[in-house]
């Protein structure tokens, strides 16, 4: 049975796109067979940052709708081998993807590999809903500032309430924060929430703090999941949240100045 | 549970004892541009609150004359703003009539004001575990708490219509607790709670960190705003005092 996760966060632009191919080729780089699905329809990006936009033939809805099988659709990461991408279609509404017809894919899917994540649309509607709703566990990606804090917990919310998880009665979805943007002299300066803010308000376990950095930006416009930029900050601090979602500890990092003033408040506290 | 139907035939309805929670419109004198005045602030205070409610207009407190007392007039400013006024409380023979030519509903008075000995009615709603069993069709247990340990999250709605309702985790900004009795919140409440929301005005709210956007009581409210004096991101009670809301820090309670 493979784990299904969902990357999700309610606000767009937080980056969802940006963390589903950093993640899914980080557990794919540790020998995990993955296939990562865009569930953006009608707003293909994932396909743009993996670098495979020119090799798309056949899509998620096709495969949906019975127009193509499975093995037609998903395309081989040329970099990872054990990586396999599921496009989304950009002619087509959200409201091609049923639950059924994603059931029958995810399942299938489950036969094969070890790892399915999905790439949330931005919002809570229909195409949102169908991309979380089969997860066992949920990658929740926050910006530190209130409004994506907002609707971080509103996610969260439709997680405990709409997942097959919560419909079943079985053991929740497992969530975890994923704080990306964060710039720890802004977060100085007051002008942007702290990691521990952050914690407190959603209270969910941290699986990293992937720092604001121009290499991320210069990763995607080049196509490379920014986790194979394994010199730079963030490339290695997806590295690390990967390692900690397969069970590993490993001690946060590049967080420093909040450090401080986290420890500044304990003692003054 | 009612007795199950003799007739072979299933019944297009049964009749049921039940509670609603409903916010009463206590008027003090009726005209109609200071009335409209009025609505439109405590509306825009809080303008989720009001959308499409349904209101009782209470006349315990009444003191204009009745001759002003004009029920259609009424009506039509409240449907204008999204507002159902479904019946009339209190007030005298003359009002009552004037309510129901304007095809509302008249229930007894909240005991105040009102001629006809109401009081011995209200008893038994706040203190159910009184009443004989069978006497009436209400509930002679008191209901157990409805207790959470999730967060409550943005978006969401958490109702214990019978109740107390505890929650031992926080209730995010969005998010809405309500109930008939207490409530608790053992973490930061920081949405909004409604306590005693079939009017029991002895309910209270409690919480480890004051940081709400609406507390209510029995109908009384008050928003974020107005609760910055005291005890904000501490621990309190809120409870209803003379009609108003007293925030009172836990340590001095």
């Amino acid at each position: 049975m493979a784990r299904i996760i969902v990357v999700t966060s309610g606000k767009g632009g937080v980056g969802k796109t940006t963390t589903s191919a950093s993640i899914s080729t980080g557990l794919a780089r540790r020998g995990h067979k993955t296939v990562v699905i865009d569930f953006d329809v009608g707003l293909r990006n994932l396909d743009l940052i993996m670098n495979c936009e020119r090799r798309v033939v056949y899509d998620f809805v096709n495969v949906i709708q019975g127009e193509a099988s499975l093995n037609q659709a998903l395309i081989r990461d040329k970099r990872v081998e054990t990586l396999y991408i599921l496009p989304a279609s950009q002619t087509r509404e959200k409201e091609a993807l049923t639950k059924e017809g994603v059931e029958k894919v995810i399942n299938q899917l489950s036969e094969t590999f070890d790892y399915i994540v999905c790439d949330s649309p931005a919002g809570i509607e229909h195409g949102a809903l169908m991309a979380l709703y089969y997860a066992d566990e949920a990658i929740v990606v926050t910006n530190p500032e209130v409004s994506s804090v907002r609707d971080s917990d509103r996610i969260l919310g439709i997680l405990q309430s709409k997942s097959r998880r919560a419909e079943m009665n079985q053991d929740p979805v497992r969530e975890h924060l994923l704080l990306t943007r964060y710039n720890p002299s802004r977060v100085e300066k007051g002008e942007m929430l702290s990691v521990a803010d952050v914690e407190e308000i959603l209270a969910i376990p941290l699986l990293g703090v992937i720092p604001e950095s121009q290499v991320v930006l210069n990763a995607s416009n080049q196509g490379t999941p920014v986790i194979l930029e394994e010199q730079t900050d963030a490339g290695q601090a997806y590295d690390d949240a990967v390692a900690r979602l397969l069970g590993e500890e490993r001690e946060h990092r590049f967080m420093d100045s909040q450090k401080k003033g986290f420890f500044a408040r304990m003692f003054k506290g | 549970m009612t007795d199950a139907p003799q007739a072979a035939e299933r019944p297009a309805f049964q009749l049921k004892s039940t509670t609603v929670s409903l916010t009463a419109l206590e008027l003090a004198y009726f005209d109609t541009d200071s009335f409209e005045a009025t609505l439109r602030d405590k509306i825009r205070q809080a303008p989720g609150f009001f959308r499409d409610i349904p209101i009782i207009v209470s006349l315990d407190h009444f003191e204009g004359p009745t001759g002003e007392l004009d029920f259609f007039k009424l009506l039509g400013i409240c449907r204008r703003h999204n507002i159902h006024v479904v019946g009339v409380r209190g007030g005298n023979d003359d009002q009552r009539r004037l309510a129901r030519n304007a095809a509302l509903a008249v229930l007894p008075g909240s005991g105040r004001g009102d001629r006809e000995a109401t009081a011995p009615e209200q008893a038994p709603e706040a203190e159910p575990a009184l009443e004989p069993v069978g006497a009436r069709p209400v509930s002679a247990n008191p209901a157990a708490a409805r207790v959470v340990t999730q967060p409550v999250r943005s978006g969401q709605q958490v109702y214990a219509p019978e109740g107390d309702l505890i929650v031992l985790a926080s209730v995010q900004a969005g998010a809405e607790v309500l109930a008939a009795g207490n409530i608790h919140v053992y973490g930061p409440l920081r949405g909004r709670a409604l306590a005693g929301v079939n009017g029991l005005e002895e309910a209270r709210v409690f919480c480890q960190s004051l940081e709400a956007e609406l507390v209510s009581i029995a109908g009384h409210y008050k928003i974020s705003e107005d609760l910055q004096a005291t005890g904000w991101k501490a621990p309190v009670q809120i409870q209803l005092r003379d009609d108003l809301l007293v925030v009172t820090p836990l340590d001095r309670a």
